[in-house]
């Protein structure tokens, strides 16, 4: 029954959280937006103290249910840990194996120190909440946008307005290698062991570990029931039951309740840890248990080898219609300091807060924001206006980031902030370039801070050139992303290192 | 309506009808409850030009919108010869004998296309009419070329109607520059003498000084014909300032005595697609016939006009027009009162009068200008651009205008990226303000995403 529960349960969050990933509509959001801040990395990062304390006392409580139920990565790993062992053969495939502590601990450590230090792609790269959103994100979603194109293709025959099309496109290249190596390695660690990226890498693993030692419940061995068959420990995914010293490492235990239901002899129970005393183990014949071997290293690298296959998708370009002109691809300037959203407060707020999840992405419809390529920032998404601009009615990506790098805000506390400063570039510009009367900028400013001025004081039929106004200026890309020149701008926006905020009148 | 409309309709409508009794030809097929097209049955509308007793059909061939293929280079901008001859094998076997080029129409491949349709059949059994569209070079030698290459391309050597293509825009001013300061009316008139040209004539869109200019030329001239703008839409509601209504214009090319060809009687299309509470009007009138019908019978109500040219770029249209003229039946004045009263609701209707001719193509900036006002006449017309974000259906109206926008023009040639650098606005025959018009248009969608239409 208890394993029943928690099937259900873990089914549900992890449909539901992968859902928010694939939900390109932003409208899942507002019922489901929870899921992500309850995940025990994000609510770390964003100092949500109520979500930390109420995990810590599950864990005390319940033991490691959050691994078992509530993180997707986790359940990633059962759901593939499943099919692995859909064969008779390898139905009894785990055993016991002892805790690796040096790794354990010492990637823990790590870890720590790249939080404090802000080594965010190292922190990134091993949190498991980032990593099943970077795999979402860059790999599920495409499959789910050309599935949500052909209903629009379909819709759109039967004049129906129910779907709409969506650009399937590749973000960032070294990302998505970097998606496709996780989900293949992920893959094959839990096809052959279970747990083990959870037991030896995962930092929310290891942190809850601290705590689930001293769970109120865990399950139990009653020796006096026990035959030592071993069903137990070969079935344990977490391979964290030692059947030989009837003992249970419950720093490992996920709490899958696996062992309960596969114990033939009612041995197996659930019960509250600090009642009376077990009997002591009577001494049984052992059944010989075949070495396991860890082959995560091994796996690794065989690993890199599939993904190759997986590179041939690449971005799809629209063709043209005949008669049209051809449309050079925008170019991303250099900019000096990267964009961030708007309620980010600042670059490094932002940047220390993100885990780098790839919700705001997913969930960008303008298409402005991509995962970060540079070295420093790696993975965690910055702003770009060579696709689309920030537009002013949008708030998605505030509403949606579960560790507090984008703070939420409204339209209207848009309209008063300032991430960046629009720069002109007067000789790309085809109004000074080429007399061309344009003004394109100044027309889709949103806040009013293009002014064209004649290029010629003294002739007032002279060509009319951009100005910015620097003060007006939000950052927001409407003039970059709208202007005629290709493939780079004559007018674009250099981020501000701390964002500014006006007084809302 | 004036009296003078009325006599002039029970007139035309007179003469038709005699026209189509003395054919001997049968009206019951059109007051039958029959859905399907009879394009066999009944017989072909014709017209006899007083001036050289040529016999044209009623129905012209428009060759400006023919179907086009995927070509080399990978875009859509190849003829589909084998189409091409389809349609035109058969509108020919059906009746259709007059048919309209220019070196112009589909970037130039009109006339070569038609000239491999048309050289199939005996050069006497058709009349082809074709334009000397010198635009862009008034240069004489480079319309001379033009006018000669014409020849090779149609596979033929004499035209039997040939027209100044498009005068009156830009004025009297820019039709000297054209055609009478290079020598090239001179040349013409040689050639009509030569009888290389049958027909001297001009198509016209412009301003009611420019027309009257023109029309006081035939005393030097001598027009054979004049091709006009001509439906129950243009007849009394020309985009004013710069367009003439048609019924003015038909007043005084009637007075010369010289036949008409009516060109646009849908209006690009837009008499096909008008508003539902229109169509219902029509419908409520005669359920089996289609909208366009009524704007071919209202065109061909009128005596002086000679053909009716219908750019048919597929079967579908081709059949149901050959329907149309092979059961001819003029309007009645009571019928033609009621066109008019639609057109002046239609009037009313801020639609913007693209007639999807493409000439302001392509757009520098990779604008798709003709798709943008397709799409907002479409929104228009089935009603769903919303007005207000306060009406009941908002929601539904905007998620419908913004999904259908998307898919109809793809996002990097929609209307922001209109920079008003104004290279199309001379090219319009409509003389539509097109970055006026693509700014509104854009300026209608920002409210829209940002969700602050007001009424």
């Amino acid at each position: 029954m208890l394993r029943k529960i928690r099937i259900a349960l873990a089914a549900i969050c992890f449909v539901l959280i992968t859902m928010l990933f694939l939900d390109f509509t932003g409208t899942l959001h507002t019922w489901l937006g929870w899921l992500a801040k309850i995940q025990f990395l994000p609510a770390v990062l964003a100092l949500n103290l109520a979500v930390i304390v109420a995990l810590v006392l599950l864990t005390l409580i319940m033991g490691r249910v959050y691994c078992s139920v509530i993180c997707p990565l986790g359940v990633f790993q059962d759901i593939i840990s499943w099919f692995g062992g859909k064969k008779k053969e390898r139905k009894l495939r785990f055993s016991y194996s002892p805790e690796k502590k040096w790794l354990r601990y010492g990637v823990f450590v790590l870890f720590v120190l790249a939080i404090i230090f802000g080594v965010n792609a190292f922190v990134a790269l091993l949190a498991p909440y980032s990593a099943y959103g970077r795999i979402a994100s860059n790999i599920f979603a495409p499959i789910y946008q050309w599935g949500n194109n052909l209903c629009a293709y379909i819709a759109q025959r039967a004049d129906s307005y129910a779907f709409y099309s969506k650009d399937v496109w590749l973000k960032s290249l070294p990302i998505f290698i970097i998606s496709a190596v996780t989900l293949v390695a992920l893959a094959i660690l839990a096809w052959r062991n279970g747990r083990t990226y959870c037991n030896t890498i995962c930092p929310v693993g290891t942190t809850l570990s601290f705590f689930s030692r001293f769970a109120a419940f865990r399950p139990m061995i009653d020796s006096n029931k026990c035959k030592n068959c071993h069903i137990c420990e070969r079935k344990c995914k977490a391979a964290c039951i030692n059947i030989k010293e009837h003992k249970i490492d419950y720093s490992r235990c996920v709490d899958c309740f696996d062992c309960l239901n596969n114990c033939k002899f009612g041995a197996m129970h659930y019960r509250f840890a600090y009642g009376k005393k077990e009997s002591t183990p009577k001494d049984a014949p052992v059944q010989t248990v075949k070495d396991n071997v860890d082959s995560s290293r091994r796996a690794f690298l065989t690993s890199s080898a599939i993904i190759a296959t997986a590179l041939t998708v690449g971005a799809q370009e629209k063709k043209l219609d005949g008669g049209l002109a051809t449309i050079i691809d925008k170019k991303k300037p250099q900019r000096k300091y990267v964009l961030t959203p708007f309620g980010s407060k600042s670059i490094k707020e932002f940047y220390d807060h993100c885990t780098a999840c790839q919700l705001c992405i997913s969930v960008c419809p303008n298409e402005v924001l991509r995962p970060s390529e540079s070295l420093e920032h790696l993975m965690q998404p910055e702003m770009t206006y060579e696709r689309g601009y920030c537009r002013p009615e949008c708030t998605k990506c505030s509403q949606v980031c579960p560790a507090g790098a984008i703070l939420p805000i409204s339209p209207e506390e848009k309209t008063a902030i300032h991430i960046g400063t629009a720069i002109v570039d007067l000789d790309l510009c085809v109004a000074n370039k080429d007399g061309i009367s344009c003004g394109n900028c100044a027309r889709h400013c949103p806040a009013g801070a293009i002014r064209m001025l004649r290029k010629n004081m003294d002739d007032p039929e002279s060509v009319r050139i951009p100005t910015v106004i620097e003060d007006r200026c939000i950052g927001c890309g409407a003039c970059e992303n709208l202007c005629p020149a290709r493939p780079y701008s004559a007018i674009h926006v250099e981020g501000l290192q701390e964002h500014r905020q006006d007084e809302l009148s | 309506m004036t009296r003078r409309d009325f006599l002039k309709v029970a007139g035309t409508s007179s003469i038709a009808l005699g026209a189509v009794a003395a054919t001997g030809c049968s009206l019951n097929k059109s007051n039958t409850n029959d859905t399907t097209l009879d394009v066999e049955g009944g017989k072909m509308e014709y017209r006899t030009n007083s001036r050289n007793g040529d016999k044209v059909s009623l129905l012209g061939f428009g060759c400006m919108r023919w179907p086009m293929i995927t070509g080399k280079n990978g875009e859509k901008d190849k003829i589909d010869q084998d189409a091409v001859n389809k349609l035109v094998d058969f509108a020919y076997k059906h009746g259709v004998n007059y048919y309209d080029t220019s070196p112009a129409y589909l970037q130039g491949q009109s006339e070569t296309a038609a000239g491999i349709a048309l050289s199939r059949y005996p050069r006497k059994s058709y009349y082809i009419a074709t334009k000397l569209s010198n635009f862009n070079t008034w240069d004489k030698d480079a319309s001379l070329r033009m006018y000669h290459d014409s020849f090779e391309q149609l596979r033929t050597d004499y035209f039997d109607y040939y027209l100044l293509h498009a005068i009156g825009g830009g004025g009297v001013d820019v039709f000297n520059k054209r055609y009478v300061d290079n020598g090239l009316m001179d040349f013409l008139m040689k050639e009509r003498e030569a009888g290389r040209i049958r027909n001297l004539g001009f198509s016209f869109h412009g301003t009611q000084d420019a027309f009257d200019y023109f029309i006081a030329l035939n005393d030097k001239y001598h027009w054979d014909f004049v091709q006009i703008e001509m439906n129950y839409q243009d007849w009394q509601h020309a985009q004013a300032p710069d367009n003439v209504n048609a019924d003015y214009l038909y007043e005084q090319i009637d007075k010369l005595g010289l036949p008409i060809v009516a060109m646009e009687p849908l209006l690009g299309g837009r008499l096909v697609n008008v508003p539902a509470n229109i169509a219902d009007k029509l419908k409520e009138r005669e359920p089996q016939n289609s909208i366009a019908s009524w704007a071919f019978r209202f065109v061909g109500s009128y005596p002086r006009v000679l053909t009716a040219l219908s750019g048919m770029e597929s079967m579908g249209p081709l059949e149901d027009n050959l329907n149309t003229f092979r059961h001819f039946k003029p309007l009645n004045a009571d019928e033609i009162k009621l066109l008019k009263d639609l057109a002046d609701i239609m009037d009313k209707n801020p639609t913007i009068p693209c007639n999807y001719c493409k000439y302001c193509m392509p757009c520098p900036y990779g604008v798709n200008i003709p798709e943008i006002f397709k799409h907002y006449n479409r929104a228009i017309n089935e009603g769903f651009k919303a007005e207000s974000k306060e009406q009941a259906d908002y929601q539904k109206l905007r998620r419908k205008y913004l999904i259908s926008y998307d898919r109809a023009i793809e996002s990097l040639r929609q209307a922001n990226h209109c920079i008003g650098c104004h290279q199309c606005e001379p090219h319009c025959p409509q003389t539509i303000k097109i970055p006026t018009e693509l700014k509104r248009i854009d300026n209608y969608i920002e409210k829209l995403k940002r969700g602050t239409l007001e009424a």
